[in-house]
Formats: structure tokens, sequence, C-alpha cells
């Protein structure tokens, strides 16, 4: 049994078993689920540690056939661009199921969704299985609206419920709709069990042999970008965000914005880019663009707040154009940037909604009107929420600084302009809105109202946000940790889209994977007469 | 001839006429509990079957057992037993002749077997008359009701209406090529491909099947008969009275006119497309819970669909798959609605208001049913969407239709809408803003539990595991293409 089994096994056997537990055992049920994803974290840590850097292939794999007659497997493992994700998802579930202390109604059926919710995404993100890797996202996601639902806050609770519920619905059948038509690309006797079938490094090697055919990239290709991209909120499809992590339980908000919409990115650099370059390479100019939406008009937006989850949640949002900008360079610097941002905004994403849901259940309130120099209350919760907010504008020391300007060192070579705005967003915006909402919440008068609210006082209600600053701040003084196991495999997949580009015009199927790496204005050319003489 | 192979029919058939005849010795407070008789013993016949695996004709090719029939026969005996149980828990809200309710149900499983082996359109007319007359009973049951009556005489009028049309098109099949038998027909069927009278005589033959599973455009009769119905009658209707419309449906296209259905794709994707859109669609306003389910069927009438306009192996295969996860689900849903709603008139889906603190089994059974049937992962829906959809793109691609992706499209479109009213149900439970009337524990007997946990079980084992099922599925339609 490999590692990865029982990081995702233990949240889900946990569940399981929480559903023969009585309601009203409220601490076992509690506890049940805090040692399953303090497990899983402490067998993800290991197993990040254990990684072998530099190791060709994947660490950690295990296969158990499912459906043969489909070539459908259980099929996990790691290399580097998942192995950092599975720890950052795994702490942050552990910090959401401690910061679930804010649950007090149904308990057990909330800590049964967490549980499920957390292995869906752990799992997904190990799974090397294209069927797996789509099913264990979305047994992640359905818990999402149910605890929306029936735990979330505010008035507009019921509506968010329902635009959540169907706009991710149409990006995951979207996607599901090209990794289907995907699937079906290859010969249909290597379908089953055994040859290909699902199996993600078989399908990346059977593509690199035989590119996919020009046609059948330009029509897979759009449905996954469409379909991954409302998954993680790609502007012009981000209004879901906002609002629905608005009214989500925080420990909801923290998972799904912290890890679960990471893996429409994760979708796109597995999947989408190396299996289909000739469409990527098309297809990443106007990402570019579109990313812009996201770092300038969502940040525009997220000025505009007046409700700290609402900007939070429109700041992740904003986040999300930096990352897309990094797969849209398209070169080995942008794509390793982006998965660290990954990284470092699942920490970052998850310790502002954490903090933003503590205040939330001293005060009651978000309304950033109506808070007001909580750091002199909060000696605990107030500096760790002026970090996190210190995080998100890029500061120096922090994870995410490490990502973002990874990312712009990749992006600058290919899209200068873009980044020229992009980094005015990154610079001014983000740190505009951010520290104007700083001001409002911890500085200021102090309204009499809020004179007696508590701070985390004991060492259990401390943890969680301890352990996500802690990991931010690990992953931005040694960043060394992620790139060193990010690099080869984050090569491997922007050579995939480099070299093949050129490949259906170039000649036999034979000779393409040993060509060196043409330049990039080549490669575009080639791919313009390539689609000129194409008839699609 | 070969009469071993009608042992199933035979032994269903006596037992209707036992609890028929049981009737007159049995004291009137324990008739309910015939039905767990009854169940028992189709769940004896059911374990017998397994193991028996005889395959051939019998009454000259009239009657065929093979891997198909096999498959929807104990499809059809796993739906009765459900059922039987539901209506023990639902013979309190029948003032007289509970017995009567058994047998009938134990009829129209017999007529169900009887389709499931039809390889004749005489055999087909037959089977479908046993069904449907039963139907017409056991729909307007609750004589004191009038939604009960009224949905009755409705179920009547349009399936008297469907047969004849079946019956006129067989006459004008049986007139022009001179063949009843399905693999007699395979054989001539091309040389009649363009004749008008034949063509005709198969649409309407096609219209009665469409009748049966409710497909675009003979479905307006489904909302107002489930709404009226007698909850397990309506239970029996959307999973055996549907399925065995489609093995019809399979038999008649695959097995009879393979060479006629091979033009047919257009036809079949826009049907398919329409069926999806209009159930799903019609559906969002609906306040009552089993009117609700009644247009939901027509939108999965339209999922299944999507398998026969496929028309290949792997889109009937992924039918069967699909139908058997159809089973667990629906019936759980049912199951949990005719305990619910048990004193209630309405069946209004605010009366599952505080579900989950009246009873929090019934509230996962039917969150879960919901779920399954909005097609979520890891519940059988899921499994058999994707299974559909797979045939569907794979046919587009082989094919090169672009009408396939149309209908790829329109599919999913008709899943995202009907999450916004299976959501409704779900939220109906948990979360409804009108404070709920009642919040009485609901009390379950036994048998309703072991029900209950049949299809919480189906639900997750169809979609956990569905390698069986799949291989299973896949060896029956091997039957059709012979």
């Amino acid at each position: 049994m490999s590692i990865l089994t029982y990081i995702l096994g233990w949240p889900l056997l946990a569940a399981v078993a929480l559903v023969f537990v009585p309601r009203n055992y409220r601490v076992i049920i509690r506890a049940v689920a805090v040692l399953a994803t303090f497990i899983s974290m402490l067998l993800a840590v290991k197993m990040f540690c254990q990684f072998v850097t530099g190791h060709a292939g994947y660490q950690f794999e295990q296969q158990i056939p499912w459906v043969e007659s489909l070539g459908i497997s259980y099929h996990v493992g790691v290399d580097g661009l998942n192995v950092g994700l599975i720890l950052m998802g795994a702490i942050v579930a552990f910090a959401a199921a401690c910061c679930s202390f804010e649950i007090q109604s149904r308990e057990k059926e909330f800590y049964i969704l967490l549980l499920v919710m957390t292995g869906g995404i752990l799992g997904a993100f190990a799974s090397l299985d294209l069927f797996f890797f789509y099913f264990l996202h979305e047994l992640a996601l359905v818990p999402t609206f149910i605890m929306i639902g029936v735990w979330g806050r505010g008035e507009r609770k019921n509506y968010a419920t329902f635009q959540i519920t169907l706009y991710l619905s149409i990006g995951a059948l979207i996607a599901l709709i090209g990794l289907i038509a995907l699937y079906l690309q290859v010969p249909a006797d290597l379908r089953t069990a055994g040859k290909i079938g699902f199996d993600i490094p078989k399908l990346t090697e059977f593509f690199r042999n035989n590119p996919m055919a020009g046609g059948a990239q330009n029509f897979i290709f759009p449905l996954l970008l469409l379909g991954f991209g409302i998954l993680v909120s790609l502007w012009p499809f981000h209004t879901w965000a906002p609002l629905g992590y608005g009214s989500a339980p925080s420990p909801t908000a923290m998972l799904h914005a912290g890890v679960l919409k990471k893996f429409g990115l994760y979708g796109l650099i597995r999947i989408a880019l190396p299996l289909m370059p000739q469409a990527a390479q098309h297809w990443m100019q106007i990402l570019a663009w579109l990313c812009l939406g996201n770092i300038l008009y969502v940040g525009w937006v997220a000025m505009r707040q007046r409700n700290l989850n609402l900007l939070i949640g429109n700041s992740s949002v904003a986040h999300m154009g930096f990352i897309f900008l990094g797969i849209a360079s398209l070169n080995l610097i942008g794509v390793t940037g982006a998965v660290i941002i990954m990284i470092a905004h699942g920490f970052l994403a998850a310790l502002s909604f954490g903090l933003s849901g503590y205040i939330y259940q001293q005060t009651g309130t978000l309304e950033m009107g109506e808070l007001g120099g909580l750091a002199r209350k909060l000696p605990f919760v107030g500096p760790a929420l002026l970090m996190a907010a210190l995080a998100g504008c890029g500061l120096p020391g922090f994870a995410n600084f490490v990502g973002e300007v990874t990312v712009f060192f990749g992006a600058w070579k290919v899209f200068p302009v873009v980044t020229g705005l992009a980094l005015w967003g990154a610079l001014m915006i983000s740190a505009l809105y951010m520290l104007r909402a700083m001001r409002n919440v911890l500085h200021g008068p102090l309204p009499e109202k809020w004179s007696g609210i508590p701070d985390a006082s004991n060492v259990w209600r401390k943890l969680p946000y301890a352990l996500l600053l802690a990991s931010l701040l690990v992953f931005g003084c040694f960043p060394r940790l992620l790139t060193e196991k990010i690099t080869p495999d984050a090569e491997k997949i922007v050579k995939m889209v480099t070299e093949n580009v050129g490949g259906l015009v170039a000649g036999d199927a034979s000779s393409r994977g040993r060509e060196s790496a043409p330049s990039k204005q080549s490669d575009s050319q080639r791919r313009l007469t390539s689609a000129a003489t194409e008839p699609k | 001839m070969n009469a071993s192979l009608l042992n199933l029919e035979i032994w269903v058939i006596a037992l209707g006429l036992v609890l028929m005849l049981a009737d007159f010795w049995m004291p009137l407070e324990r008739k309910r509990f015939l039905g767990y008789a009854a169940a028992a013993a189709l769940a004896m016949l059911l374990v017998t079957n397994l193991g028996v695996c005889a395959t051939g004709t019998a009454f000259s090719g009239m009657f065929v057992e093979d891997g198909l029939a096999v498959f929807f026969k104990r499809f059809f005996l796993v739906a009765a037993i459900l059922v039987l149980f539901m209506s023990v828990e639902f013979s309190d809200r029948l003032t007289a002749g509970i017995s009567e309710y058994y047998s009938l149900i134990v009829f129209a499983l017999s007529g169900m077997l009887f389709a499931a082996s039809a390889n004749n359109f005489a055999m087909l007319f037959v089977s479908i008359e046993l069904i449907t007359v039963t139907f017409y009973v056991l729909t307007s049951f609750q004589r004191g009701r009038l939604v009960s009556l009224e949905a009755g005489v409705k179920y009547l009028i349009l399936g008297a209406l469907s047969s004849a049309f079946m019956v006129y098109g067989i006459a004008l099949v049986w007139g022009t090529t001179g063949k009843l038998n399905f693999n007699e027909l395979a054989s001539v069927a091309s040389q009649f491909a363009d004749n008008k009278i034949f063509l005709f005589g198969m649409v309407l033959v096609l219209a009665g099947l469409g009748f049966k599973i409710a497909a675009f455009p003979f479905q307006i009769w489904a909302p107002d008969v489930y709404q009226g119905a007698p909850t397990p009658t309506t239970a029996f209707l959307a999973v055996g009275s549907k399925a065995a419309g489609f093995v019809l449906l399979l038999r008649v296209l695959f097995t009879a006119i393979p060479s006629v259905t091979a033009h047919w794709a257009n036809p079949l994707i826009i049907i398919s497309g329409i069926t999806i859109l209009y159930g799903n669609l019609c559906a969002i306003p609906q306040q009552n819970l089993k009117r609700l389910l009644g247009y939901s069927s027509i939108a999965h009438a339209g999922y299944l669909l999507l398998g026969v306009a496929a028309l290949s192996a792997s889109g009937q295969a992924a039918i069967l798959y699909y139908l058997s996860g159809y089973l667990f689900t629906v019936l759980g849903a049912f199951t949990v609605i005719c305990l619910v709603m048990r004193h209630l008139d309405s069946e209004n889906i605010s009366a599952l208001a505080g579900l989950n603190q009246r009873s929090p089994l019934l509230a996962t059974t039917m969150t879960l049913a919901m779920v399954s049937l909005a097609g979520i992962p890891p519940l059988a829906g899921f499994f058999g969407k994707f299974l559909l959809l797979k045939a569907v793109i794979q046919q587009a691609q082989v094919t090169g239709n672009h009408g396939y992706y149309c209908l790829t499209f329109t599919a999913l479109a008709g899943v995202v809408i009907s999450l916004y009213y299976y959501g409704g149900v779900i939220r109906a439970i948990y979360w409804s803003k009108d404070a709920p009337a009642d919040l009485s524990p609901i009390m379950l007997s036994g048998p309703a539990k072991v029900a209950i946990a049949i299809c919480i079980a189906g639900m997750f084992w169809i979609g956990l595991f569905p390698n069986v099922m799949v291989n299973l599925a896949n060896e029956a339609v091997k039957a059709l293409a012979r």
C-alpha cells in the first residue's frame, strides 16, 4: 500500500466510521475528525520528506484495476508537481478541522462532509488516473454545496448555494466532456485495462509519440480550458467565488478556496498542456489577456468591498490571475512559479478565511464599517490577519512573494505588456485594498460593543493559524524546498508543449520526440503554417 | 418446445394466483403481511434463478431466453420485491383489497418478465398489454381519492390509444413483410428499408413503446399519473414499466430492424434531446414531489435514449447499467415518500421540512437518491451518465455526426438544470425557510429499514464498484447483435 492511499484513506475511513457514532457524542465526533486529518497531515509531511528529488517518473505509486473493460484503475503517485500540493492540502485540511469549532449544530453531518471533502481533494491531486482524477474532485465538490446551504451565513446564503452549485457543475461537466473526448482519442484496442485506458502517465507517453490531430486538439483543449477555468474562477467566469466564499462556513471556504480550487489549475498543467501542445500554444495568448481580468478587474472590484469576507474572496480570485499568467508563459520559470503560487495561495486563503471566520464568530459581522481597533483586543488573531494581508500583497519572506516574482520573471519574456500591467495590479491594487481593509478592521477607534471580545486563547485555537503562518514563512524563506522538486517535472511538461508543436508538419512521429527545443518564435510560425495548411 | 425456460414466469403467475386465493382465508388484519410473503417468495425465485443460465427459445422463437432477458428478469424481480415492501407500508391507505393489490403487482411483474423475453411482435403486444392493463387498476386503486381515479382514467385513455397505434403498426409491418418474429424480420428488413408502409408501421410501433418509456412526444401522461397513483404503483411504473419499454425498444431497434435503425440516428438524437430538455425544464416549477419525479422520469428517459441514439453496443450496455442504478435510486426516493407522507394528502416538497430531525435515515436516503439522480459521484447515477455520455461522444468521433455533439451538450444542460430542482428537494429537507409543521419522529418498521438499506447499498455498490455491473451489461447486450 502506498503512503498516498493512507493519506487520502484516513479521512474517508473516518467519515465512514462517523456514520455509526451517535449524534450526541460531540466530543468524540470532533476528536475523530481532527485526529484523522492530523494523521493524514503527518503522513503527508513524511511523504514530502521522503520524496526523492530528481527521480525520474512517479513515486509512491500504487495501482488497482477498477473497471477493466474501460481501463479505469485506482492509480496514485506523486511527482514534483503534486507533492507540494498534497502536503498543502493535508495541512489545510487539518487546520480546517481545527477551525470547525464554530459549527454548533448538526456536528456529525458537518464533520462527515468535511472528511469526505478532504479525502476527495487529496485523492484528486494524488490520482494518476484520469477518471479518478475527476471522480474524486466531484466527490469533494458535493459536500461544499450542502455545507454552504446548511451551515452557511448571511441573507444570500440560499442564492449563493445554488449559484455555486450550478456554476461549478457546468464547469465540471464541460471538463468531463473534454476528458471523455480525450480518452476516446486513444485507439479502441488500447482502451482496456493494462493498455492505456485512463492512465495519465501512459496517455502522456502515448500522445508524446503520436500527437493528437489538430482538429481534435482544437476541440478538446477549449473544453478543458473553459471547464477548468470556471472551476478556478477565471475571469469572466469568476462571479460565483466571492459570494460563495462569503456565505460558506469558514472551514469550507478554507478547503475550497485553498485546495479544491487548485484542481483546475493542476488539471491544466498536468493534462491539457502536455497532451494538446498545439492548441495550448494558441490558447495561451488568449489566457494571458484573460488573466489580466482576474488581476486588474477583480482587484478593482475588491477595492470596493465593504465586507471582509467578500474582499478576501475577490482577492483570492485576483491571485488566480498570477497562476494563469505563469501557466500561459509556457516556460520553465513561469510554470514553476505557477505551482509555487498554487501552494502558497492555498495556505494564504485558508489562513485568511480561518481568521475572518474567527472574527465573524466573535462579532457576528464582517462589515468593515462596523469593525475597528480589533488589534488591541486580539493580540494573536489581529497580527496574524495583518501578516496574511501582507503575504497577500506579496511581501518578501512569505511564499507568495517567491511564486509571484518567479511568475513575473517567466512571463516577462513572453508577454511583456501583460506582465507590466499585472505587476501594477500585484503591487498597487492588492496593497491598496489589503492595507485599507487592515486599517478598517484592526486599527482606529474600537467600537464600544467589541470591547469584550476574547482572543484565541488556548493552544488548540491558535494551532491552525500558527501552522498555516509557519508554512507560509517556511516556504517563503526556503523556496528551494519546493523549486528543486517542481523544476524537473515542470521542465518535462514545458518540453512536451514546446517540442511537439511543429510536429504535425515536421514529419514522422519517431523523429519528433528527439528534436531539440526550437525557439519560441519559429514555433508559433510553424503553428501558423500548420494551421493554414491543415484542413480542420 | 422447451417449456422449462418458462419456469420463472410460471412460478410468478402461480404466486399471483395464490395471493388472490389467500384473500379468501386470511383474516383481515393479517392480510397486509401477505406482501412480505410475496416478497420472500420472489426473493427465493431470484436466488434460485441466479444460478440457472439456460438459454434457448420456446414457442417457435416467440419467447427467447438469452443474456439480455436474464439481466432484465433479475432487474424486474428486484424491483418487484422492493415495491412489495413499499406496498406493505402503504397498505393502511388502501381501504380494501390489499391482497389484490399485491397480486396485481405480481401479475404486472409477470408481464415484464415476458416482455424481457419477447422476440415476436405478438409476444411484444401481449406482454405490454399484460403490464398496462394491470397498471390501469393499480393506478386507480385508491378509489376514494379523486386524483387517483383521474390518473387511472388518463392512463387508461392514453394507454389504450397507444396500444391501438401499436396494433395498427404491427398489422402494417406484418402486412408488408409477412414476418412477426424479430430474427426473421431482421433478415428481410433491409429489403423494406424504403417501403413507406413498412416504415409507417414501425414508427407506430415505436410510438407505442415511446408511450411506455414516456419519451417526447408521448410523455404527457407521466406527471399526472405519477402524481395521482398510489406511491408504490408510481414507483413500479417508474422503474419496471420504463425498463420493460426499454428492453422491448432495444429488441425492436437492434434485433428486428438493425438495418433500418442505422438510418435513424438523427431522429433519435432529436427525440432524446427534446425529452431531456422537456423533462428537466418542466420539473423546475413543481411543488408536488411525485409530480417532480414524474418530470424527472421523463428527463431520465431522455438520458436513456442517449444510449439508444448512440447506435452502438457500448450505448446499449450503458442503458442497462443506468437502469440498474436508477432502480435503487428511484425506489429509495419513493420509499421515503411513502413513509414520510403517510398522513398527508398533498405530497408537497415542503412536507419534507425538518425531515432530518424526524428521521435522519430517511433524510439521508432522500438526499442520496437526489444526488444519485443528479448524477454526482460516488453514487450510481454518475457512472451511468458517464457511460452514456462516453457512448455518445464515441459515436460522434466514429461517425463525425455533429448532432451527437449537440446532444452531448443538451444532456449537459439538462444535468445542470436538474441540479437546481434536486437541490431544491435537499434544501427542503435541511434548510427550508418555512418552519416544519410536524416534528414528531417517524417510526420505521424493520422491513422498511431493510428495504431502505438495500436501496442505499445498491446506490453505493453500483456507483463504487461498477466493474461487475459493467461486465454484466456488456455480456447482456451481446444477445442483441445475434
